[in-house]
């Protein structure tokens, strides 16, 4: 019974820790539609600008409190100013991609700034525990409770009684109608950004001292309670966002009294999907609103792509497939091994995303479905490596279809959503199926590649064996994409109000779209379970995704070719310039906010 | 084009605009006297709408001129263009759902910082709005269409603005309404503020108007005292594309 009582302090304490993000993305949700993906990183910055206060200028806790807020609202400012103003005019996805450049950026400073390793952020506070019923309390759990609820409290007064939190609210129900009120919209998106910095920030320094460690791994995790908070509570709803947070707070803590700590993110994203599926609109929300979410049309950038004739293409082809033979170091095979692999995972999304417009932000979780597939076929079973490459591909195009298919009902940003959060599940399921999938020790000694009985040792057979697929995979998209089934996809991605009135169903269609693509991801990552040899919940991670949205958009969405394109571009290009690796994911980053800014429709344009 | 004896208020002068490819505008010129209320009539697709947009900075032209009070708007942003005395009834209203009546009410006068004046103007609307008194504390998205174009009216007004811009204010609304409507834009007028209505309803906007202009796929084709207009025929045929058509 004590324990109860402490689970639910905990879980109310978490709550508020969640509370103090999921409040700033529904702030800037409200007033600018948007879903900031990089709050995570403003609680990371806020973390270590507290670790800075605590450890190095041995600052007292309020004026940590003042000097974390501060600073981390002056970085939600500059966000606000550099990253997302000057994307105000142009397509939809443009500032939610930006702000997942952004928080590629942050991280990645963060990282290169205090090193990946954990570091401890000692708590101020005195370490005693107070009996509360047949539950404790310490000092610290009352420091975010009280944080949590001041800082509701003036959020509510500003909202309520201040000029420029009326502004907020007007500019958040109706933007325009707002600017004839003369209200300045820009000041209002810098006033929800310092705001939601700066809650942000102190929440990433409670975080830490509750835990007495921070590292960099912190920011995807808290962006994603966030948004599942926010979600839950209705998109862009403030009093929402925080009974959302305590629900889920609570929902993880019973879950972890009940089965263990491994599953206390498991509990988080499939309340996410259950309330998107049964509540898309939030649990608070009144059936009168409807998601205002755009046709997921206007949500791509237009535009013109680059015709390529046939035989140059067929040159190209013929160049990279006699390679090879040519003296190319190994090391220049390993690297183009990894550009096809990529490229199969890319044409995958680019016909998700690009061709039916499903921005999918779990894509990597194809990947591992394919591999622990493939890998485990083999394994246990003996199956020949190529069969078990195919089973893997089968088993993502099917389970990847049938885990997918709750977002079917979805649109926009909620699509996205809904595909990470069931993304990070797959790699859940995965770390905790033990019996199955070796929870996280991961599977090792897996065979390695092989064609009828013919190992494939040698990098030149891996080569042609992954640049072979990758061709007939893109061929078959591309005859796929000219069909009339390619322009049905179109057709729904353009409008699907307009093209259901035409008779297509929409559940049939993007089912076929993520069969076909299930299908190219899941052979990707058979072929690298054999490559790598070992693999585990974390070899196929968000990471990953969006290292395959940025090839996709690199490209152009939707564009075969321009899919392969990014892929060699985005894994060869830091290669040829010799950039070291710890940079690599700083400059995937400001690729993916250089193309955002400047061409949003790819190199070769979307289709 | 000036049929007005009185001294211009709002200047549109050879506005041409685009949407991408496509022009909407041609050598657009409209002026609204001061102290006058000037209409817009045009079916769909006239340019219309953008007329509006274009005076609230919510448009950009690509060139022509717009002037109020005989300084150029171009330029300027929206807040900046309400400031100098321009409020709006957009079209459908556009209230702010999920704030109260009084709050919707008390937006309109945003650009102003003279509270005590402002609460004084909050009474005025009560005495020109009745039925709006009893509904200060409901949500603005629970009214019906005829009190929430009342509301809109009053938030327009709350600014003190010395043009009101409507963009057809009588849309949607039961026949009883629109009476009610038409009869509180001449009060209003006659209180000194000048109106730009845009309406598709001719017959009722040329009832209340003193000039009138028409619109038809982004060219004036007619303009002059609305009393003169009204037994125009070519006012008709202009909405029905043409003499042919009618």
């Amino acid at each position: 019974m004590s324990s109860w009582l402490d689970y639910t302090i905990n879980g109310l304490i978490v709550g508020n820790v969640y509370a103090l993000v999921a409040v700033g993305l529904a702030l800037i949700f409200g007033v600018s539609r948007l879903i900031n993906f990089a709050q995570g990183s403003i609680y990371l910055v806020g973390a270590y600008i507290g670790w800075v206060a605590v450890v190095q200028l041995h600052t007292p806790l309020p004026l940590t409190i003042i000097f974390v807020a501060v600073l981390a609202a002056l970085v939600g400012l500059i966000i606000e100013r550099f990253g997302l103003r000057p994307l105000q005019n142009s397509v939809r996805i443009a500032p939610l991609l930006a702000t997942i450049g952004i928080s590629f950026v942050l991280d990645q400073l963060v990282m290169l700034t205090f090193s990946p390793n954990p570091r401890a952020l000692p708590s101020q506070l005195p370490d005693v525990r107070f009996q509360v019923g047949g539950g404790t309390i310490g000092p610290l759990d009352l420091l975010i409770a009280g944080v949590g609820i001041t800082s509701a409290l003036l959020l509510f007064v500003f909202l309520r009684y201040t000029r420029l939190g009326w502004a907020v609210r007007a500019a958040s129900q109706d933007r325009d109608a707002a600017m004839q009120m003369g209200v300045d919209v820009n000041r209002v998106n810098q006033t929800v950004f310092g705001i939601a910095a700066a809650l942000g920030g102190v929440s990433g320094l409670l975080v830490g001292m509750y835990y007495n460690q921070i590292d960099t791994a912190m920011s995807l995790q808290a962006t994603l309670k966030g948004v599942v908070a926010e979600v839950v509570g209705g998109a862009g709803n403030v009093p929402g966002a925080v009974v959302g947070s305590l629900l889920l707070g609570l929902v993880e803590s019973y879950g972890v009294a009940v089965f263990g700590t491994s599953y206390r993110n498991l509990f988080a994203f499939l309340l996410l999907v259950v309330v998107l599926v049964l509540r898309p609109n939030g649990l608070f929300a009144s059936a009168r609103q409807a998601p205002p979410e755009p046709l997921t049309g206007t949500f791509i950038a237009p535009s013109r792509p680059v015709r390529i004739p046939r035989w140059a293409l067929a040159v190209v082809t013929a160049a990279f497939a006699v390679l090879p033979l040519l003296p190319v170091s190994f090391y220049m095979l390993q690297t183009l091994i990894n550009a096809w692999l990529l490229g199969m995972l890319a044409l995958s999304l680019t016909l998700v995303a690009g061709t039916i417009g499903q921005v999918s932000l779990g894509h990597a979780a194809l990947l591992a479905i394919g591999a622990y597939t493939s890998a485990l076929l083999s394994l246990t079973l003996n199956v020949p490596v190529g069969l078990a490459i195919i089973s893997g591909g089968l088993m993502s195009a099917a389970l990847g279809t049938i885990l997918i298919s709750p977002s079917f009902r979805l649109r926009g940003h909620y699509v996205s959503i809904a595909t990470l959060a069931i993304g990070e599940i797959v790699s859940l399921v995965i770390l905790n199926w033990e019996g199955v999938t070796r929870g996280p020790i991961g599977i090792s000694g897996i065979p390695p590649l092989s064609l009828f009985g013919y190992d494939l040792i040698s990098p030149a057979s891996v080569y042609w064996f992954a640049f072979a697929v990758m061709v007939v995979l893109a061929l078959l998209q591309a005859r796929l994409l000219g069909s009339h089934l390619g322009r049905s996809f179109r057709a729904i991605r353009d409008d699907d109000i307009a093209a259901r009135a035409y008779g297509l169903g929409l559940n049939r269609y993007k089912s076929l779209a993520f069969i076909f693509g299930g299908f190219a991801a899941g052979v990707s990552g058979g072929i690298a379970a054999h490559l790598y040899s070992y693999i585990n919940h974390e070899t196929f991670n968000t990471q990953q995704s969006i290292l395959a949205l940025t090839v996709v958009i690199l490209g152009g969405l939707g564009n075969v070719v321009g899919a392969i394109v990014g892929a060699v571009a985005l894994v060869g290009l830091p290669e040829v310039f010799r950039i070291a690796a710890e940079y690599r994911i700083l400059i995937y980053g400001i690729v993916l906010l250089l193309l955002v800014r400047f061409r949003p429709q790819g190199l070769l344009g979307t289709i | 084009m000036s049929t007005s004896a009185a001294e211009p208020l709002l200047e549109l002068t050879n506005v041409n605009t685009f949407y991408g490819q496509a022009q909407v505008h041609f050598d657009l010129s409209i002026t609204v006297g001061r102290g006058h209320i000037v209409c817009l009539l045009g079916g769909n697709a006239s340019g219309k709408s953008t007329t509006m947009k274009i005076i609230l900075g919510l448009v950009k032209p690509r060139s022509g001129e717009v002037t109020f009070d005989g300084a150029s708007l171009i330029g300027l942003t929206t807040p900046q263009i309400v400031r100098r005395g321009i409020a709006s009834v957009p079209e459908a209203r556009r209230l702010f759902a999920d704030m109260s009546v009084r709050e919707n009410i008390l937006m309109g006068a945003f650009v102003r910082n003279d509270r005590s004046a402002v609460t004084q103007d909050l009474d005025k609307m009560l005495t020109l709005f009745p039925k709006l008194g009893q509904r200060l504390s409901q949500r603005a998205g629970s009214l019906s269409g005829g009190e929430q174009q009342m509301v809109a009216m009053a938030r327009a007004l709350m600014s003190r603005p010395r043009l009101i811009v409507m963009d057809e204010p009588t849309m949607g609304l039961s026949p009883l309404y629109v009476d009610r409507v038409l009869e509180l834009i001449r009060t209003i007028n006659q209180e000194g503020v000048s109106v730009f209505m845009v309406e598709q309803n001719a017959s009722l906007a040329l009832e209340i108007a003193h000039e009138a202009y028409v619109l038809q796929t982004g060219r004036i084709v007619l303009s002059g005292p609305a009393r003169m207009l009204k037994d125009d025929p070519r006012v008709r045929d202009a909405y029905l594309g043409g003499p042919e058509a009618a």
